[in-house]
């Protein structure tokens, strides 16, 4: 555990047995299957698709499309390209797929999709926000003005209300929170887009774990888009 | 190593593939089973061109597209135990391929996804396919519904695809409201999934 002792079990949310009823829109599952979204975005979306079955299915026929597309594109010439020095190389380097990466046992219990950013959630450097709510950064902001962090929202805090510049998601990794459009729990995806606003509130006993993840329109991405986003992400 | 052995749901379904099977899925399980390499030299034909086309079109300047062409083979070489024709067309799996190595090679960032090992644990990710039609069908009826799209909803279908936007920089590429575009790409996925037979 970590140092303050508070936190609550992270994996017990995911195993509830329980689809989330709250899911991306089809043009955010789009962005993620046509492969058009940042990293963090991409990764809330597939924090979600690990919990939902009908989420997954949805993303099967988004990936076909990509297929059926892939299929009609004219075909290009190859010109240095051939297939012997692609055997060649396949003899060369090896045909065996590269060795997934192994969990280490101080990684059981956090989300497989996290560990390539974290290690273990319980060696996650928390840093305090306000009273009650607590942040890690994930993902450094990108070129495309992209970024995701994880918050730790103790029981009953409520986070100032806000607007959004550009698309922020919100996943429930553990406990709940709710805003004007709904309770949300583990495995839940908020989606907030254009000029929505809301205040989400945690409200369970239990503190509410989540990945918040934010990219800007292509406007907020030059100097202005870095000096602004700070603010934008919370 | 796992390339030698497939997966036995790719043995049952791919050691006998039926009549209207695609020629792509056969020489697929062909490359997992016996490391066939006329099967691979036929998927070499057919996909580096247009995965080298898709580079291309998303901006890789003509060497570096040549060069992701070839990572997506050597990968569809190398992953080839992972694939099952059951749950995916071939293009559909090399698009995947394709699509990941693009991300990490142009963009420099990785695309998440959960892992097949994740996904087996999980019953109700059976292939879908087995419900009402084969691959073939499907693939028809697919390409059926892609052709029925209104020119507005191909366009923004294409520009997902193609431009490697999220939806809000669509909305702003063609000056059009948010939500115009959210919902094209929302009507299109329903004529999608109503051709397949996936209405939710």
């Amino acid at each position: 555990m970590t140092e303050s002792g508070e936190i609550g079990p992270w994996s017990s949310g995911q195993s509830a047995g329980r689809h989330p009823q709250h899911h991306p829109s089809d043009a955010l599952l789009v962005g993620y299957g046509a492969g058009g979204l940042g990293e963090g975005l991409s990764l809330a979306v597939a924090l979600h698709l690990a919990a939902c079955p009908e989420c997954r299915a949805a993303l099967a026929d988004i990936q076909a499309v990509g297929g059926a597309l892939l299929d009609d594109l004219p075909p290009e010439p190859l010109e240095r390209l051939t297939l012997a020095d692609t055997l060649a190389r396949l003899d060369r380097e090896g045909c065996a797929a590269p060795p997934r990466r192994r969990c280490r046992p101080e990684e059981a219990g956090t989300p497989d999709l996290l560990r390539p950013y974290i290690g273990s959630l319980a060696a996650v450097p928390w840093q305090r926000l306000a009273p009650g709510v607590r942040r890690a950064e994930l993902l450094p902001r990108t070129a495309r003005g992209g970024c995701a962090q994880l918050l730790r929202i103790a029981p009953g805090t409520a986070l100032p209300h806000h607007g959004h510049g550009g698309l922020e998601l919100t996943l429930v990794l553990a406990g709940s929170f709710s805003d004007e459009l709904g309770r949300y729990v583990a495995g839940d995806i908020a989606e907030a887009d254009g000029d929505v606003r809301h205040q989400p509130i945690a409200d369970s006993h239990e503190e509410c774990l989540c990945l918040i993840a934010t990219e800007a329109p292509l406007r907020f991405t030059g100097l202005m888009g870095r000096l602004m986003q700070p603010f934008i992400g919370l | 190593m796992r390339g030698i052995a497939p997966s036995s749901s790719s043995l049952t379904t791919g050691a006998a593939p039926d009549d209207g099977a695609d020629p792509m899925s056969c020489a697929l399980v062909a490359v997992a089973q016996r490391g066939d390499r006329e099967a691979f030299a036929r998927l070499f034909a057919h996909f580096a061109p247009r995965v080298k086309s898709y580079m291309l079109k998303l901006g890789a300047p003509p060497q570096r597209a040549e060069d992701l062409a070839q990572d997506t083979m050597l990968a569809v070489w190398r992953k080839a135990a992972l694939f099952d024709p059951a749950k995916a067309e071939a293009a559909t799996w090399v698009f995947t391929i394709a699509r990941n190595l693009r991300i990490d090679g142009l963009r420099r960032e990785r695309h998440p996804e959960v892992s097949d090992e994740a996904l087996a644990e999980h019953e109700d990710d059976r292939p879908r396919a087995d419900a009402l039609m084969d691959g073939a069908q499907r693939a028809t009826r697919l390409r059926g519904a892609l052709r029925d799209l209104t020119p507005e909803q191909a366009q923004v279908v294409h520009l997902s695809f193609f431009a490697d936007l999220a939806h809000p920089a669509i909305a702003e590429r063609l000056n059009l409201p948010l939500g115009t575009v959210k919902s094209r790409l929302r009507l299109a996925m329903g004529k999608i999934r109503k051709a397949l037979g996936d209405e939710s």
